[in-house]
């Protein structure tokens, strides 16, 4: 209908003038060879638009709220940063790389890196653009397809800043490598499109964490895409850090290919934000691989977290487990949809999805929906969901030991996510979000007390 | 220390509790049997200020103060402990954590300093000493995997950690088989004090050979009955509680 396209056209207006913008801009023309698929993504995401809610995969998740913001591209400004600041944010001296990014816009500055082993590639993408176009080109965007998702085709028509991650033949990487991407909220409405590409060869180890993080107050849109490909016999350990400010929106999609007896863990622990959407799917390409993914999501006030997760058994032999724990207070809500896909030949699949949901108050909210298409007949496929509040005889156990009130419901809430903290193995991160958790929890427990809205980023 | 006037107790809206008047003096172990049903655990958890049990009438003074209206944790800190007989496991909190935040919170109440890790873990391997309790389960989460008789002798732990000034057992000793049932009672014994009283409730006599009370009392349809010496125990356990119905 007319008004229909005239209105989608005006709320796309700023994302249209934004890419004339970006294709007449240096980065653009210096990785020029992309040219083609960003102006196909383009094209797919104005024919697509945001997706409404009559969509199957947004029927919980309202977009309106992103939609009606007029967002433009962050510009790239001195930040006057200094590492000290970040400090809540880092892993300290860690052994291996950070790449720090702010507001779209890669800082050599804040970054560090230890001296990487030979054919290591640990660097921003627009640098990877313009001198590993070979690398890149194999796999850039082919994980991530774009025609049925608005977000990614955005990301796509846009992509020209995040990071390269590559490991060549047979590298176990001992360090951490840590992608830290700040948004200040200085320039109000400002939306980045972080785009990071991991390539381990065969054979490799590496750990990897993708912090996402406010550092103030404000409304500002992280449109991220993460692309992973699992060379056979590899071990890849993804984190990712969901901190952004309390008014923002991020919408993240990963997709990883793992191929013969590869082992990939997904640890997702998502605590800031007004509205969330992580989008993460997983291929299992060839036999032996394995696939672990964790998640925890923490909400409060009004904030909505929608965590999808799509996990193609393509091949016979694999294994998957799934567990994702949520813990919502207030009027949040949150949504998991956990599609499991189990393809003809694939048999002997090993695959659980486990989704558990602690309620902190009467109006929070949430819808849990397993999906099982299993087309094998030799597999094993159990999937659980539970929603419940704090067990009122453990909270009475601690009361009678002296235990305040509001101490033992944190304690209980913390025990809750501690069962996914656990699964994170790397002490600086578990520690980190051990921290991060405690004060958010505690904080919840001063909040419903005092009745503020204490509002802090992030956390 | 603690005296029941005529305690009137109800659980989801029935009257369990018909009027209990109790007076116990510290160094004091009493004893209260009763069969099944006859309000022995109500008694105990309405003491301990568990929220499903409601007061319609009666009194609890406890050291002078009115133990009723009092918050379970606030009761703690004044010194009561009640030993469950079913207790919780709690996965995702240690023993260690949780007993560690708890006698410090008693501490603070007490005005005395908390305790750090180190000091706090090198008291408690001492006290396991009591319970015959290995180290390793410190680190374990709260009764998660422990057996009937691991998790009564973590009660008794819990105990000695906490050194309260009123301790009231329910049940301890159900499902215990005869060795399990010295090591708690050992433990038990160890803690008697000038200063302390204990309230045991049982349904067997058993455990009141091995930890003898000052006296006994029979709990009967949620009145006390009869009271006496540690000999009623023993008429008890030879006619049945029908005698004295």
């Amino acid at each position: 209908m007319k008004t229909d396209t005239i209105e989608a056209a005006e709320k796309l207006s700023t994302y249209i003038s934004d890419f004339e913008m970006f294709g007449r801009s240096a980065s653009a023309k210096r990785s020029d060879w992309l040219k083609s698929i960003r102006e196909d993504a383009f094209a797919q995401f104005q024919q697509l638009g945001f997706p409404s809610t009559r969509e199957e995969d947004w029927r919980y998740t309202n977009v309106a709220p992103i939609s009606r913001h007029p967002f433009r591209r962050a510009l790239s400004r001195p930040n006057g940063l200094t590492s000290a600041e970040l400090s809540n944010f880092t892993f300290g001296e860690l052994d291996g790389c950070q790449l720090v990014f702010v507001d779209g816009a890669f800082s050599q500055k804040l970054s560090t890196r230890t001296a990487l082993p030979r054919g290591v590639r640990v660097r921003s993408l627009a640098t990877a653009l313009q001198k590993d176009r070979g690398r890149l080109e194999p796999y850039l965007a082919k994980l991530a397809g774009f025609d049925r998702n608005a977000f990614t085709a955005l990301n796509t028509a846009f992509m020209s800043h995040g990071a390269f991650v590559y490991l060549p033949r047979g590298i176990i990487f001992n360090g951490i490598i840590h992608l830290l991407f700040l948004s200040t909220g200085h320039k109000k409405n400002s939306v980045t499109h972080p785009r990071t590409l991991i390539v381990a060869g065969e054979e490799t180890q590496v750990s990897i964490v993708e912090s996402h993080v406010g550092l103030e107050h404000g409304v500002y849109f992280t449109n991220a895409v993460t692309e992973i490909v699992a060379a056979r016999n590899s071990t890849v350990e993804y984190h990712k850090i969901q901190r952004e400010s309390r008014e923002a929106f991020h919408v993240a999609s990963l997709h990883v290919l793992q191929e013969r007896d590869t082992n990939f863990t997904s640890h997702s622990i998502s605590l800031g934000g007004a509205l969330v959407r992580n989008d993460l799917n997983i291929v299992l390409n060839a036999e032996g691989a394995e696939s672990t993914l964790n998640g925890l999501y923490v909400t409060a006030e009004k904030q909505h977290v929608d965590n999808h997760t799509k996990i193609d058994h393509a091949k016979p032999n694999c294994r998957s487990r799934e567990l994702y724990k949520g813990i919502l207070d207030e009027q949040s809500t949150a949504v998991f949809n956990g599609k499991i896909l189990v393809r003809m030949n694939a048999q002997k699949t090993s695959a659980k999805q486990t989704n558990k949901n602690l309620l902190l108050s009467d109006r929070a909210l949430v819808n849990s929906t397993p999906q099982l298409e299993i087309f094998a007949d030799d597999v094993k496929c159990t999937h659980g969901a539970t929603i419940g509040h704090l067990d009122e005889d453990e909270l009475f156990y601690l009361r009678s030991r002296g235990i305040d009130e509001v101490s033992a419901r944190t304690l209980l809430t913390y025990a809750f996510a501690s069962e996914i903290l656990s699964t994170v193995k790397i002490k600086p991160i578990q520690c980190q979000i051990d921290l991060v958790l405690l004060t958010r929890l505690n904080r919840l427990q001063e909040d419903s007390w005092q009745q503020t809205s204490s509002g802090g980023v992030g956390l | 220390m603690l005296q029941l006037i005529n305690l009137h107790t109800k659980v989801e809206g029935k009257e369990i509790l018909h009027g209990i008047d109790l007076t116990i003096n510290a160094g004091e172990v009493h004893a209260i049997m009763g069969p099944n049903g006859s309000g022995k655990s109500t008694l105990a958890k309405v003491l301990a200020g568990h929220e499903g049990y409601e007061v319609n009438e009666g009194q609890v003074v406890y050291e002078g103060k009115d133990l009723l209206s009092m918050l379970p944790e606030d009761r703690a800190r004044e010194g009561i402990f009640l030993g469950f007989q079913y207790p919780v496991e709690i996965p995702g909190v240690s023993n260690m954590y949780f007993l560690k935040a708890a006698l410090n919170a008693i501490r603070k109440h007490r005005g005395l300093e908390e305790l750090d890790a180190m000091d706090f873990l090198a008291f408690a391997k001492q006290r396991m000493k009591l319970v015959d309790m290995d180290e390793s389960l410190i680190n374990r989460a709260v009764n998660e995997g422990f057996s009937g008789g691991e998790k009564k002798r973590n009660e008794i732990f819990q105990m000695a950690i906490l050194e309260p000034r009123l301790a009231i057992l329910d049940e301890t000793d159900s499902g215990l088989d005869i060795d399990a049932l010295k090591i708690v009672a050992n433990g038990v014994n160890a803690m008697r004090r000038e200063d302390r009283a204990m309230i045991l409730v049982t349904h067997y006599q058993r455990l009141l050979n091995y930890i003898v009370p000052d006296q006994v009392h029979v709990l009967i349809d949620g009145r006390i009955i009869k009271s006496g010496q540690k000999e009623l125990a023993l008429e008890l356990e030879d006619k049945g509680y029908g005698w004295l119905e």
